[in-house]
């Protein structure tokens, strides 16, 4: 287990003082002139070095996407944008940090801005998180009071940091929709290229990082790259935010080590599986849009970006959702594919008609009202989907159908032979063909 | 995607306009954006008008339109577009949102929607029979595990059972839904795990190793090649025998064979080099360079050569 002493995140449960004063008793906004002074060379060497990669999902090397923003400015501003609008079901981490944790956030903006060049930042937080938002303003007010931002701050690089937020669109967590949804548009993801680091937020040179990236990078470079990235496998190194929810004991928010197995991630902080190992069924490991795994498969699973590549599915965001074996698991993938259809923006068409049209045919299949053949049907359309959109909404709305094909197949066509079986009592009435 | 329109007009207000505390609240807001991207502040003025209203109406979504100076169209594309936005009245007391996908459906809220159809009404966005109590429910509002959970106007309630839910509801409705605390609803701090957080329970010194003077890297990183305990000579310059005449040992010599040097170049103190340092230059990948034995080549080579000892070659 991870020593309380290697834990980034210092008051994830809100039990010690989240003030100013506080995170600073505990290390933060600690040296953040030095850090600066260091230059953003150094900054982005360290980061690089680190072997971050961005928690949002991809698993995009953090520092690398620091290094393609422009070195010198042609005359447009540079920003730097949060992305907070956390919205895949599984996942929860942002708001402990921004409601409990901010100044790991504030710090992380000003460092991430310093080494890009920008003066601005905004943080996009979702529409949802409304006692979250006041949190994490008022934490960047007591900021302002104690000279830490602003122009001419104790810091030396004149920084604003500006809260905005959404109106619950899951689809403006995409990086280009997010912009447009700050330009004050709808939510509809942009073509690359161009990309934000060349012409992101009102044309300018943009970064967009999650939150969690952007609050542990203070405290890489207070520690050292070195540091961070013993922690863990190589190309899978530092502390993660995992979020362990669904059928276990106790479900919670956990900073853990990148590479832990899943036995004793599960065992350690979630009390184990209800009704005990042999009674788990699946497991969504990273948040809706990662296929989902077989229990057994779980067994020996290492907690990470690999380890979950190795397991046809994806590291995500941490965000594990176990299912045990009392889980209808075709009605929650179908619950999933409503998900999707719900959020996708209707600007392409194979995922506006895709989405809705396979979730049609999943409610089918969860009754078992569906023909066999049906099945490949859906895996078919599935493919046609995935990679045919602007944005990953209709790769991420394929995945999970994929993924219960692929593990649950013998299920589904189980529930068709039962209904077929049954037809009576459905009501159906014999008729002479004529 | 799905299709929402405008409420009928029938029930449409005739016109709209922010409180003081809001006009000015807005003012700041549209500030926060640089100049002529006023735009961007169009979801935060049209969330403070549903804060205000409790809904968002037409008159409310033109205002907003002229404050910006936007088109109404585009306005009203955001209103559609962004569910939070209720474009019809809800209940006067509490609009009940809860959260129905997967992770919050595994761990029961399928029941809590059971509660709601039974206390308010059967189908979500309608009003109960006194219009005081609406209920909907949403997609995952990312307290997954918190599960299963509602959000009322800005609070969550989260750990829910069916019972805890009626009570709650009831409570609203009774208009005591402020007495009621938001948060986990069991024996359990927010997200850790129920019965007692297990890791941050110790006092930890904070860490600052990178920031420490360089000289920490340097002595950690001299400790890992212990000196060798081989005798050794005291001395590594080129030529420490006085008797040698070298430039180093016998300066006034050196300058008068310099000047003779310069009268005639291709002789003097080349010659008293050995052979074996030419072989030794060439051995490190110098290219050889037979003949051309000038004066001031040489005594380079041999201090080089002496100066980089101990490197592999």
């Amino acid at each position: 287990m991870l020593k309380d002493q290697d834990r980034i995140f210092t008051n994830i449960y809100g039990l010690k003082d989240k003030s100013l004063k506080g995170a600073m008793s505990r290390g933060h906004w600690d040296g953040t002139k030095q850090i600066i002074e260091k230059g953003r060379d150094w900054i982005i060497n360290e980061m690089k070095a680190s072997g971050l990669r961005g928690r949002g999902g991809a698993g995009f090397p953090t520092g690398l996407k620091w290094s393609f923003m422009p070195k010198e400015s042609d005359g447009r501003p540079h920003y730097l944008v949060v992305n907070a609008d956390e919205s895949e079901p599984g996942t929860c981490k942002d708001r402990e940090i921004m409601r409990h944790d901010p100044h790991t956030l504030i710090e992380g903006c000003l460092i991430a801005g310093f080494a890009m060049t920008a003066h601005t930042a905004y943080i996009y937080v979702r529409g949802e998180y409304m006692r979250e938002r006041e949190a994490l303003q008022a934490a960047i007010d007591e900021c302002y009071d104690a000279g830490l931002l602003g122009k001419n701050n104790k810091n030396g690089w004149d920084f604003d940091i500006y809260v905005h937020h959404g109106a619950g669109a899951y689809i403006c967590g995409e990086e280009t929709a997010l912009l447009e949804s700050l330009e004050g548009k709808k939510g509809q993801p942009r073509l690359k290229p161009p990309f934000p680091a060349n012409m992101g937020l009102y044309g300018c040179p943009t970064t967009v990082n999650n939150v969690e990236s952007i609050a542990v990078a203070p405290t890489i470079l207070r520690r050292g790259a070195g540091w961070f990235s013993s922690i863990g496998r190589p190309n899978n190194v530092g502390t993660k935010l995992f979020m362990i929810s669904g059928h276990v004991n106790k479900p919670c928010t956990v900073e853990e080590a990148m590479s832990i197995p899943f036995r004793e991630l599960i065992e350690k902080h979630a009390g184990g599986i209800r009704g005990g190992w042999d009674n788990l069924l699946a497991v969504i490991p990273g948040g809706a849009s990662c296929p989902i795994i077989k229990g057994e498969d779980m067994d020996d699973a290492i907690m990470d970006f690999d380890g979950m590549r190795d397991k046809k599915s994806s590291f995500g965001t941490a965000a594990i959702i176990v299912m045990d074996k009392s889980t209808d698991v075709i009605k929650a993938i179908a619950r999933l594919s409503a998900f999707f259809k719900h959020e996708s923006c209707g600007q392409c068409t194979p995922c506006r008609e895709g989405t809705g049209w396979m979730w049609r045919v999943m409610e089918r299949m969860v009754k078992g009202n569906a023909q066999k053949r049906e099945i490949d049907m859906l895996l078919q359309v599935s493919k046609q989907i995935e990679g045919h959109t602007i944005c990953a909404l209709g790769d991420a709305a394929a995945w999970p159908i994929q993924g219960l094909i692929r593990n649950f197949r013998p299920e589904i066509e189980a529930r068709i032979d039962q209904y077929t079986y049954n037809a009576m009592a459905h009501g159906a009435v014999m008729e002479a063909a004529e | 995607m799905s299709v929402r329109r405008l409420a009928e007009d029938s029930v449409q207000p005739a016109a709209f306009a922010f409180n003081e505390e809001n006009a000015a609240w807005a003012e700041a807001t549209i500030r926060k954006y640089p100049e002529g991207r006023q735009q961007s502040a169009v979801i935060p003025l049209l969330m403070r008008a549903q804060e205000q209203d409790g809904w968002v109406t037409r008159a409310s979504i033109e205002h907003v339109a002229n404050r910006l100076d936007m088109p109404y169209i585009r306005v009203l594309e955001v209103a559609t577009f962004y569910t939070q936005f209720q474009l019809k009245p809800v209940g006067t007391r509490a609009h009940i949102q809860v959260c129905g996908t997967t992770p919050c459906m595994l761990r029961g809220a399928e029941d809590l929607m059971k509660v709601c159809q039974k206390k308010i009404h059967h189908d979500p966005f309608a009003l109960n029979a006194e219009g005081t109590l609406s209920w909907e429910e949403v997609e995952c509002q990312g307290a997954c595990v918190n599960a299963p959970m509602v959000i009322i106007f800005k609070d969550a309630y989260e750990d829910l059972t069916p019972e805890r839910l009626e009570e709650i509801i009831d409570a609203f409705e009774a208009g005591k839904g402020d007495q009621v605390k938001p948060g986990p609803q069991i024996d359990r701090h927010f997200a850790a795990p129920e019965g007692g957080a297990l890791t941050l329970l110790e006092e930890v010194k904070p860490v600052r190793t990178n920031l420490e003077p360089q000289r920490d890297l340097a002595e950690t990183a001299a400790a890992t090649v212990p000196p060798a305990d081989a005798g050794r000579p005291k001395d590594t310059a080129p030529e420490t025998n006085p008797t040698l005449k070298t430039p180093v040992t016998d300066k006034e010599g050196a300058k008068k064979r310099a000047k003779a040097a310069e009268k005639q170049p291709l002789s003097g103190t080349a010659k008293s080099e050995p052979d074996p340092k030419a072989a030794g230059s060439a051995a490190e990948g110098a290219p050889p360079e037979p003949g051309a034995v000038s004066g001031d080549l040489k005594p380079k080579r041999t201090r080089r050569k002496t100066t980089t000892e101990g490197e592999p070659s």
